[in-house]
């Protein structure tokens, strides 16, 4: 009796594995079969490197590069912010903080973290476009540079909470060695631990961008959503994600339209699917 | 001979447990001491005291006098950063940093911002490789990582990276612990060949390789320093009760 039921849990297990992967495949199969009829009038380098996207004109112009670059530079722009600010963070709490501030700065990057992302643009909304605009003197706020800054609050914490524990699991034998031998704090962590911990940081940076390059309803909120390719961070965009949310609702189902959507999917797949198993790699090189 | 380090009532309190009891010892230059005694008794605690190693522990306390050329170590007002060049540590686990072979020698340089030409550096990566005999097997792979050698080449080259920086003294906590005993006797006829430049403090659980390698022996136990006498004599004629009967293998 107790094999039996042994047998049946290990069964169900399995099949709930099966039904996972049986589901990804399925959308993933989905994904490309809608994605891939655009290419039936649109050639696929027209489509990448295409400078116009026009999707309800007559004839239809699919062109993605004005998003893929949108979605570059709102990513890089959230890269050069949070990268420092977040492995700088990371550092202090690792190595620097007393132990109150610790506790206290590891809660509010939680807090940070939870915050839903629609709120997060909301706020950036109402604060970040205002200032860009009167800082710079912008015609409008809504600009790549406000959607950095507002990503870069969303991928501090995934850098900060990974770089933090790569930190942490740097043995503390190397910093002993290097004080040892007489190098001071701050050198100890430059030139031994962040080298031990390359990895980990790496990968922390990795997810960090993964998480700022599939969001979409903050930069939606933020970017302006002009699907011209931008000159400058101070040029409204539109990204990948934004284009997909934003247009999905109206796309006449089985039009061009529609069916090039669902090729940015793909696109944005690629992406993070690339991304993702970078910092995949570096993880595993750690261990 | 000529005293190197020389403690003269030397406490030091880890919050309330006193882990050090009035220590009063020299140590002589050119010359192994080994300090031996059970687990806990104080040993590594003593060694950290003289490079100042204590001092990233919370709550530390120590009272006395440590001498080093007539140098109070203890000094608050101390530079301890010369204090760490003039004397190195080499640890119980082989801890080579995460950088290439080289980086590691040339560490010490790196960290003193010396502006060193490459050929002196490459000259200081030479003979400090020289001196541990790791050069002939390494000299062609300066540039790969430290960290895929065997765990002798690893100590060694932790102790070539303190002889790059020409200290005077080398403490060295259970250095070959990790080491099988061909490993050992090699690192043990190294610090022979080495005394003759340093002043060496080993501790070790292991009391043959006190006997073997060291010129004069420090029996510690709870935190006192029961015995300091010349090795042979220690081992031979023990004076105190408590130290013949580690040394006869009646504590753990
Ligand atoms: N950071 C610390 N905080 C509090 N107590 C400590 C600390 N480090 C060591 N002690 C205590 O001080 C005593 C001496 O420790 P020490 O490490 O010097 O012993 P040891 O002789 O080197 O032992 P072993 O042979 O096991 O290495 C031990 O009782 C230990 O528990
Ligand atoms: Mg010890």
């Amino acid at each position: 009796m107790r094999k039996f039921r042994e047998f049946i849990i290990e069964k169900l297990v399995l099949l709930c594995g099966i039904a996972s992967i049986f589901f990804v495949v399925l959308i993933f199969l989905f994904l490309l079969k809608e994605g891939f009829a655009v290419f039936k009038t649109v050639h696929p380098f027209a489509f990448l490197g295409g400078k116009s996207w026009y999707p309800i004109s007559e004839p239809p112009r699919l062109g993605i590069l004005p998003l893929i670059l949108g979605s570059i530079l709102v990513t890089v722009g959230a890269a050069i912010i949070s990268i420092p600010i977040g492995v700088g963070c990371a550092i202090y709490i690792a190595e620097i903080a007393p132990k109150k501030t610790k506790e206290i700065l590891k809660a509010g990057i939680e807090l940070l973290a939870a915050i839903p992302s629609v709120v997060l643009g909301f706020i950036g909304m109402v604060t970040i476009v205002p200032l860009a605009k009167m800082l710079f003197h912008l015609p409008t706020g809504l600009t790549a540079l406000s959607g950095s800054i507002m990503l870069a609050f969303m991928a501090m914490p995934t850098i900060v909470s990974i770089a933090e524990d790569a930190l942490y699991s740097v043995p503390k034998t190397y910093k002993e060695g290097a004080l040892a031998m007489g190098a001071t704090h701050w050198q100890a962590i430059w030139r031994v631990m962040l080298r031990a911990a390359s990895s980990g940081i790496l990968a922390a940076v990795m997810l960090g961008i993964g998480r700022v390059i599939g969001e979409t309803m903050a930069v939606m909120m933020i970017t302006g959503n002009a699907a011209v390719i931008p000159h400058s961070f101070f040029a409204p965009v539109r990204t990948l994600t934004a284009t997909i949310a934003a247009e999905m609702g109206e796309a006449v189902i089985g039009s061009e339209h529609y069916f090039a959507l669902f090729a940015i999917g793909i696109v944005l797949f690629v992406i993070s699917f690339g991304i993702n198993v970078t910092a995949d790699l570096f993880l595993h090189k750690r261990q | 001979m000529m005293n190197k380090i020389i403690t003269r009532d030397l406490n030091l309190w880890y919050g309330d447990f006193h882990a050090l009891k009035k220590v009063n010892a020299a140590f002589q230059a050119n010359r192994i001491t080994a300090i031996i005694g059970p687990s806990g008794c104080g040993k590594s605690t003593l060694l950290r005291v003289f490079n100042r190693m204590n001092d990233f522990v919370e709550g530390v306390r120590t009272e006395g006098e440590v001498l080093i050329d007539d140098l109070n170590v203890l000094d608050p007002a101390a530079d301890l950063v010369s204090l760490r060049k003039k004397i190195g540590m080499v640890f119980q686990r082989p801890n080579p940093f995460p950088l290439s072979i080289y980086e590691n020698i040339v560490f010490g340089a790196r960290i003193r911002g010396t502006r060193a030409k490459r050929g002196e550096m490459d000259e200081i990566v030479e003979t400090s490789l020289r001196s541990v005999l790791l050069w002939n097997e390494l000299k062609d792979k300066l540039r790969s990582s430290a960290l895929r050698l065997s765990l002798e080449q690893e100590q060694r080259l932790c102790i070539a990276r303190l002889i790059a920086v020409k200290p005077d003294v080398l403490l060295m906590d259970e250095p070959c612990s990790t080491l099988d005993p061909q490993a050992t006797e090699r690192i043990e006829n190294l610090m022979r060949e080495l005394k003759n430049n340093y002043t060496i403090v080993i501790v070790t659980h292991n009391m043959q390789q006190a006997a073997r390698v060291s010129d004069d022996t420090g029996f510690m136990l709870l935190g006192e320093l029961i015995e300091f006498n010349e090795t042979k004599d220690i081992f031979s004629s023990p004076k105190d009760k408590r130290t013949e009967d580690y040394i006869t293998g009646r504590y753990g």
